[in-house]
């Protein structure tokens, strides 16, 4: 036990002037603590099993969940769900990325568009999302247009927000810089404003993303023949709690490689940027 | 060595007040600045130096009189005025390549004569080893360099430097007002030179103009008559830097009281 302690300390003072992790014991670390948490859903579902503590249908253990990740993505359904996610995502990621940008450049650049529209935003922001989706089942139906629209409607906030914001904080020096080197109109803005306050947007985008994968699911919840959430919802139904993790995982997974694609995005565009 | 037709920079009876009812920044400032020179600005923090170069930049509009540069009045920034900003101000998504180059690429010039035009500048700063590195890689006095190269690259008429080695170690500083004067002595750009350094104004000035505190005016012009490569030790500028210092020291007395 000291020992632990005296390594906390090691460690702590490490983390505070020591030389960073090298890449490999970083990744080791990462994989470690995935393998651990596994470990004790095992152990814990072990227990479940063999102590008969409740009925271990609650709390299948991971080979389980995998193995009905398995068997649907045998069976052909898990890519059915999976591609009828994604295709949402992607749509209504694209669609409220594409206003939120748009929008959020102009109010960012012109005045009077920002005083009009702040306003609005300003009010609808508070109000959850998960709030006005029966109102957007109400307007346009329980189909396809509704999903779409709901998470559109989700992320576009805080990609229009950042957008905002990025372009605001321009350094002014760097507007002048531009302009007495003969930058104006179009060119100021496709070289200096845009690329300015491209960082902001992309951290925008990022929580556009993890956004979109938050609202689908619930979205998927109500009157969805096909998607993940309906596969959570439908595993619900049947008492099918293998089949809801193992679409909890696939969202993870999607989740997680959505935010990883953004970032390889804010890597290859902002390079340079952060000292070496 | 042709003679010029006419001042360069000709600033006619400019004054700025910020807000009506506050005192003046500026109050009548005429000064003429002639093709291929040099000429330092000076006076205490808060004189209003920094508004007149604004001015001449044209991203502060006059409350009344013009500058006239090349006989055209400014009526906003433009090309023709090139600006190196004390805060470096290099676009930090851009190489030093793509920085330099930023004003070629605005006119479309074609590639092989931007590459021509960035090594040259580049070599005159001595920065061509560092070509592809970004500003973010670069010390405050390498960015300098760029943001000079940059402005010269764009071949402006005049050049308004605005403190520009203000943010600099006093070390990195007089390195840089060598490679000015070096650079001036190939380039003979026509420049406005802003800067609070007693030192740097005659190590650097064809002319020296020191401005009065609040409203800035302008008190005295000080013709530097030194050689053209200068030495901070010889007694010649010793007697420059004494005779400008005292007539500073009684503006700066002036803003204590």
């Amino acid at each position: 036990m000291a020992s632990f302690v005296s390594n906390v300390s090691t460690l702590v003072e490490s983390g505070l002037r020591g030389p960073a992790l090298t890449r490999r014991r970083a990744l080791a670390l990462q994989v470690g603590a995935v393998g651990v948490f596994l470990a004790l859903w095992s152990v814990l579902a072990g227990l479940v099993v063999v102590l008969k503590l409740f009925n271990p249908i609650f709390l299948p253990g991971p080979w389980l969940v995998l193995g009905a990740l398995a068997e649907l993505a045998a069976k052909g359904q898990l890519w059915i769900h999976l591609a009828a996610t994604l295709e949402r995502v992607t749509i209504g990621f694209g669609v409220g990325a594409a206003l939120g940008v748009g929008l959020g450049l102009a109010a960012g650049q012109l005045g009077p568009v920002r005083d009009v529209v702040e306003p609005l935003i300003e009010l609808l922001r508070p109000i959850p999302p998960l709030a006005v989706l029966p109102l957007f089942i109400v307007w346009v139906g329980i189909g396809e247009p509704s999903k779409i629209g709901f998470i559109t409607y989700a992320t576009f906030f805080p990609i229009f927000l950042t957008t905002v914001t990025g372009v605001r904080q321009i350094d002014p020096v760097l507007l002048r810089a531009a302009q007495s080197l003969g930058a104006r109109g179009l060119g100021l803005f496709t070289r200096v404003i845009l690329p300015a306050a491209l960082p902001d947007i992309l951290t925008g985008l990022r929580l556009g993303v993890a956004l979109a994968f938050f609202v689908i699911v619930i979205s998927e919840f109500i009157g969805a023949e096909h998607g993940l959430g309906y596969l959570i919802n439908d595993g619900r139904n049947f008492f099918l709690v293998e089949q809801m993790l193992a679409a909890a995982v696939v969202l993870g997974l999607l989740g997680y490689a959505g935010n990883g694609l953004v970032r390889l995005l804010e890597r290859r565009l902002t390079r340079g940027q952060h000292p070496a | 060595m042709t003679p010029a037709a006419g001042p360069k920079i000709q600033i006619r009876s400019v004054a700025k007040t910020f807000a009506s009812g506050r005192a003046p920044a500026l109050a009548d400032v005429d000064l003429d600045v002639a093709e291929r020179e040099l000429v330092c600005i000076l006076g205490p923090s808060g004189c209003g130096k920094s508004t007149l170069l604004n001015i001449v930049a044209g991203f502060l509009a006059p409350t009344s009189g013009t500058v006239l540069v090349d006989g055209h009045a400014v009526t906003g920034p433009a090309p023709e005025r090139g600006v190196v900003f004390q805060e470096y101000a290099l676009f930090p998504w851009l190489t030093v390549t793509g920085n330099v180059e930023f004003g070629p690429r605005l006119q479309a010039r074609p590639a092989a004569e931007r590459r021509r035009t960035v090594d040259r500048y580049l070599d005159l700063v001595g920065l061509r080893a560092h070509a592809d590195k970004f500003p973010a890689q670069l010390s405050g006095g390498m960015k300098q360099r760029v943001a000079i190269a940059r402005a010269l690259a764009n071949n402006p008429a005049v050049i308004l430097m605005d403190e520009p080695f203000g943010a600099l170690d006093a070390q990195t500083r007089e390195t840089l007002q060598d490679e000015l004067s070096k650079i001036q002595r190939v380039e003979h750009k026509t420049i406005l030179f802003i800067t609070h350094s007693i030192r740097e104004a005659v190590y650097l000035a064809d002319r020296v103009v020191v401005m009065t505190s609040a409203p800035g005016r302008i008190k005295q012009v000080f013709p530097i008559k030194l050689p053209e490569v200068r030495d901070r030790f010889a007694p010649e500028f010793t007697q420059s830097e004494a005779d400008i210092t005292r007539v500073v020291k009684e503006e700066v007395a002036k803003v204590r009281e």
